[in-house]
């Protein structure tokens, strides 16, 4: 049983996809030089502060608007372990799963939670926090195989014998 | 249990007797379309992956729309790597200046009636408007696709949309679009599918459903769907009888229905900066306007240029105020030639560019700067869109646009 612990980074409702990485941003040679302007946006010094395995929770639509894939990949190199949303956007969502990085929907959790709190995540079963448990549904096993691999583009290359 | 139109083109494709939402699906894939912003990235993940050849080079297409003509140096490495892309593959499906992605899809037919077809934009949802379940995905699992020919689905919950009557003079349907992404709210319709039906949709003609479906994704949704009837068939050059399955069941099961009465419809406006920030072209009129934009994939067809030479015929856009025109594609500008729209719009004073993505996309052709407001008739307002973060930018119909050029302030379109 998978099971990790994190600091919360606390967002707002409809965190867009222009918020995560903003367009002026988009031509910078790689996600390395891009990841400092995370979230600037809505919070310039958020990027700065991000450490590794931290947790970003967040309100309802993460991820909306353009199907830009840097958006999931940057949140990922800033070290987040894992995004827990009331809802996520379909394209971000499948970006995420293809890029690795672990999205969790849970309904309750945001409005519990304090930044900076410590919270627990037993993959597929529950959110623990403030002495409460939240359960979670687990993904679905595709899903699952995709992130286990290490994202798409490592499934794929399994698949290719590369 | 009936069924909806994305559960029969899922059942259809699968080969399934019966599908349900939320049940997982893998998808043989019948056409996907990469654009030129993320070409590089799509063969960049295409080889990393592994992958030598394309699944299958007929349902490959690639469309430069969003750099044409480019505007920066390093916009030509896209076209450099598209081209070699295109000659390495062997691929036929190409256009380097033809038009918009999701104009030239249905148009030139790569997307048809009861297809599945993704793109890597994320107003792939155009194509609906044909019956073809079609969305945007990102460029790695886009270069998956093309090594496999296969996607992987949830099959989505649908929300029934029902309008009926006739619309009021001056109201179009980019006005119900925009009040179905006001009342959906920007996240209403997440993960799920709008099927559109009623007698004012019958009445429309497929360039207005496009406007439609293009929207679809303001609201969040995956797919947004019209069954295909005589005016598809004829749009992309299907037989009825080949098409005849794919309609809603009676007793199909619905997430949620919308009624509306196109009667009570007004023109309306997306204000800054959210798409669903809706209210009446009536509650914003008299606000001043620096630059007017009639174009886009959702409003940049031949019924959209006519309707705004129509209303500009003998008039001068006002002073002051840049009124830009882009057709959606070559065909329509060749059209709109024709047809005289273009002459009346030039010497109505528009400066009317070559087909592309032009201003919606925020690169060229009339990019903004602090305190500016534009009045457009494309899909996006969000901060930053059409130049700095502090343009206002106000989305209406082509009438609208045209009426509010002219006057150099926002006008409700005549109504006579």
């Amino acid at each position: 049983m998978t099971q990790f612990t994190g600091k919360v980074w606390l967002l707002g409702d409809d965190i867009d996809t222009d918020i995560i990485i903003p367009t002026e941003y988009l031509a910078l040679p790689g996600v390395e030089d891009m990841k400092k302007y995370a979230f600037s946006p809505l919070r310039e010094e958020l990027a700065g502060q991000i450490g590794q395995g931290d947790i970003i929770v967040a309100g309802k639509n993460f991820g909306c608007g353009s199907s830009r894939e840097q958006a999931p990949e940057i949140i990922k190199q800033l070290g987040v372990r894992c995004v827990i949303a009331k809802s996520f956007a379909r394209i971000f969502f499948r970006n995420a799963i293809n890029n690795g990085l672990l999205l969790i929907e849970s309904g309750g959790l945001r409005d519990d939670v304090a930044e900076g709190d410590v919270i627990t995540v037993t993959m597929g079963e529950k959110i623990q926090a403030g002495g409460k448990d939240y359960p979670i549904t687990p993904l679905p096993e595709n899903l699952m195989d995709i992130l286990n691999a290490g994202g798409l583009v490592k499934a794929m290359q399994a698949r290719n014998g590369v | 249990m009936g069924h909806t139109l994305i559960e029969k083109i899922v059942m259809r494709n699968t080969g399934e007797p019966s599908v349900s939402p939320g049940e997982i699906k893998t998808v043989k894939v019948d056409r996907v379309m990469i654009h030129d912003i993320f070409i590089p990235f799509v063969v960049d993940k295409f080889r990393e992956m592994g992958f030598q050849k394309v699944w299958d080079r007929d349902k490959v297409v690639l469309i430069y729309d969003h750099l044409v003509p480019t505007s920066a140096v390093e916009d030509v490495r896209h076209f450099k790597i598209g081209d070699a892309f295109v000659k390495e593959q062997g691929l036929e499906h190409f256009h380097r200046a033809d038009g918009i992605c999701h104009q030239l899809m249905p148009e030139m037919g790569y997307a048809k009636p009861g297809n599945i077809v993704f793109g890597t934009d994320s107003h792939t949802t155009t194509y609906g408007c044909v019956g073809c379940f079609s969305s945007g995905i990102g460029y790695t699992e886009m270069a998956a696709v093309l090594g496999t020919g296969e996607m992987w689905i949830r099959v989505p919950e649908t929300i029934k949309v029902v309008i009926n009557g006739k619309l009021p003079k001056g109201v179009y349907a980019k006005d119900i679009i925009l009040r179905l992404i006001g009342d959906l709210r920007a996240d209403g319709a997440t993960y799920k599918v709008l099927e559109f039906s009623g007698s004012t949709v019958e009445e429309m003609s497929v360039s207005s459903r496009m406007t439609i479906s293009n929207m679809a994704i303001e609201a969040g949704a995956k797919a947004a769907l019209f069954a295909p009837d005589e005016k598809t068939c004829a749009y992309s050059g299907v037989k009825m009888e080949d098409v005849d399955w794919l309609y809603a069941d009676e007793d199909a099961s619905y997430c949620q229905v919308m009624e509306y009465r196109a009667e009570e419809m007004a023109a309306v406006l997306a204000c800054p900066s959210q798409v669903d920030n809706i209210h009446n072209v009536s509650e914003m009129a008299g606000t001043k306007l620096d630059q007017v934009f009639i174009g886009s994939c959702t409003n940049g067809r031949l019924e959209d240029l006519a309707v705004a030479a129509k209303i500009l015929k003998g008039k001068k856009v006002a002073p002051f105020v840049k009124l830009i025109v882009t057709p959606a594609s070559r065909s329509i500008y060749q059209e709109a030639v024709k047809e005289g729209y273009i002459r009346i719009l030039a010497e109505a004073g528009a400066i009317v560019t070559h087909p592309g993505c032009g201003l919606c996309c925020g690169r060229a052709c009339g990019i903004l700067t602090d305190g500016e407001r534009v009045l457009a008739t494309n899909n996006r307002n969000f901060l930053g869109r059409m130049g700095t973060s502090k343009v206002e930018i106000f989305l209406g119909s082509p009438a609208t646009a045209a009426a509010s050029a002219a006057a150099g302030y926002i006008t409700v379109p005549e109504q006579e």
